[in-house]
């Protein structure tokens, strides 16, 4: 993470692509819970199964009734890649960045993304545990908060 | 009891036409322009009279529409025209497997299977597209600097070398094949720059663990290939390549979005190569030469997998520059040159260099090739894959 004193530490340039909910809000709940400091999925009301990436329906038992809930922000390293070459203008001259894909063993074992806070080139261990970090861009338009991820000494 | 729910046997490829390749955005005329040649060279190619052409199919959201082509070539009647839903190649082998349905279940007679891509006239994959805001799975990815396939694909293959200790050699072996295979090939677009390992090890990473050559090209041109039935096929002027099987789809909520794919360090092939095998009657040992699509070398290492030639705990010993080339290799691989070395053409120049080989006509040809395998678009959703045979092998 490197920035200017004073501003706010991001990951990755400001410049990078905004998260929107989608125009149907199926998202929107995830999205105003990064803003609360809060990580959440999808759980279904009948079944209880956990489900990340969203969708209307649950594919355990077919309900329509999925709810929100707010899940333990901690997982361990599942699969990552170190990028290098830059494919978005904002991350020309930034540099090697690392992205994690993490899965979350207190919530069904659903994965999420996010980049790897600290060193670039530093080594990575798939099962490493790691925390959930949340980098809130509130001078964006509109303002979203984005879950990057650190390892942890657990 | 006879199962008629096959394609094998039923059709075959009659003729195959390409444009010259380019480097992306080198291409002297528009997209729409190749992909009329291309398919004008492939009804040449097979003695037909383009007038005779009824169908069409594609992938990848081709954007050169089957009705504006059948106007441009005074079709009389334009009897089937069909796109295969889904991105990247995954639509190349199931596209031709709709053409053949369409002709076995008598939608048409004489279907063109095509694809034109000229790169410098639209966006390019490997870049960012424009605007600001992301929704839905890019919102997920792209703010994270995930976005490019290379970058979205790397985080399977990643997993996958780290549950099988594979080695980052067996992808360089796929990449020097690759690159081996373009030197005799005067049409591909790495024709006289050979790589060599040492220039693979040196190159510099595009994201771990790819290199940059073990990521295609991006190109401008243009391929087709002309299906007819079996029976009509014995009548054209070049030996026909047969059908002997076709599978499309992908296992389990495989596109649960944000990487969630339960079957996450996979081709995709999982479930589609079972029902590839069980419809031709073959099995990995029958195949004589295989066109595996590069998006990445990691693709065609899990594709290889998926497909039965070696477990994946085999693959470092497996996956050596001595068994991939023509014609003494155990398997060989992507003889043309494939995405990586000869062309991107969305991987339809490995259907056109599979009907070469059974045709005896490669540059890198394997001996007695009687079987070849194509496998198209690994890691994305729906994949598909395709076998070819001689007329001896029905």
């Amino acid at each position: 993470v490197s920035s200017a004193p004073g501003a706010p530490a991001y990951v990755l340039p400001a410049a990078m692509p905004r998260p929107v909910p989608e125009a149907d809000k199926l998202d929107a709940p995830y999205w105003e819970g990064t803003r609360a400091g809060e990580l959440r999925v999808q759980r279904c009301r009948r079944c209880r199964e956990f489900q990340w990436g969203p969708e209307w329906i649950c594919h355990k038992c077919l309900a329509f009734e999925m709810e929100w809930v707010a899940v333990a922000p901690r997982g361990r390293i599942y699969s990552w890649e170190r990028a290098w070459h830059p494919v978005h203008p904002a991350l020309k001259d930034h540099g090697p960045y690392v992205v994690v894909l993490v899965e979350l063993p207190e919530a069904g074992n659903v994965r999420m993304i996010g980049n790897l806070v600290g060193d670039p080139v530093q080594p990575v261990q798939i099962g490493a545990p790691v925390d959930a970090v949340f980098e809130p861009h509130d001078d964006a338009t509109p303002p979203y908060t984005l879950v990057q991820w650190k390892r942890s000494t657990r | 009891v006879r199962n008629d729910r096959t394609i094998r046997g039923k059709v075959a490829v009659v003729g195959i036409g390409e444009t010259a390749y380019y480097k992306h955005g080198r291409a002297p005329e528009p997209e729409f322009t190749l992909a009329l040649k291309a398919i004008l060279t492939a009804c040449e190619d097979a003695g037909i009279d383009p007038r005779r052409v009824d169908g069409f199919a594609s992938y990848s959201n081709d954007r050169n529409d089957p009705s504006r082509i059948a106007a441009a070539l005074g079709l009389p009647e334009l009897r089937f025209s069909n796109m295969q839903w889904g991105g990247g190649g995954g639509g190349g082998s199931a596209a031709v497997g709709n053409a053949a349905a369409a002709i076995a279940a008598g939608y048409a007679d004489c279907v063109v299977v095509f694809r034109a891509l000229a790169q410098g006239q639209f966006q390019r994959f490997g870049s960012a597209p424009p605007g600001g805001t992301v929704s839905g799975e890019a919102a997920l990815t792209f703010p994270y600097g995930l976005i490019s396939p290379a970058q979205r694909f790397a985080m399977r293959v990643m997993r996958f070398m780290h549950d099988h200790r594979v080695k980052q050699e067996a992808q360089r072996a796929i990449a020097l094949a690759s690159y081996h295979h373009a030197q005799a090939n005067p049409r591909a677009v790495m024709h006289g720059r050979p790589l060599t390992a040492e220039a693979y090890d040196a190159s510099r990473w595009i994201v771990e663990p790819f290199r940059l050559y073990d990521c295609c090209m991006e190109n401008d041109g243009a391929a087709a290939l002309v299906l007819v039935s079996a029976e009509r096929a014995r009548d054209t002027r070049r030996r026909p390549a047969y059908l002997l099987g076709v599978a499309q789809g992908s296992e389990y909520r495989n596109a649960a979005r944000g990487h969630n794919a339960p079957t996450y360090a996979s081709s995709s092939f999982t479930t589609v190569a079972p029902h590839l095998w069980e419809m031709s009657g073959l099995q990995p040992k029958d195949v004589s030469v295989v066109q595996s699509y590069e998006n990445f070398t990691g693709g065609v290492l899990m594709s290889l997998v998926e497909h039965g030639f070696f477990a994946p705990e085999e693959a470092n010993e497996f996956l050596t520059f001595a068994n991939l080339i023509a014609p003494s290799g155990r398997l060989p691989l992507n003889t043309s040159g494939g995405n990586l070395a000869e062309c991107y053409m969305h991987g339809l120049e490995l259907q056109i260099e599979a009907v070469r080989q059974l045709r005896g006509e490669s540059t890198s040809q394997v001996k007695d090739a009687r079987v070849g395998l194509v496998i198209s678009g690994p890691m994305v959703t729906p994949v598909s894959s395709m076998l070819l045979g001689t007329e001896d092998t029905l």
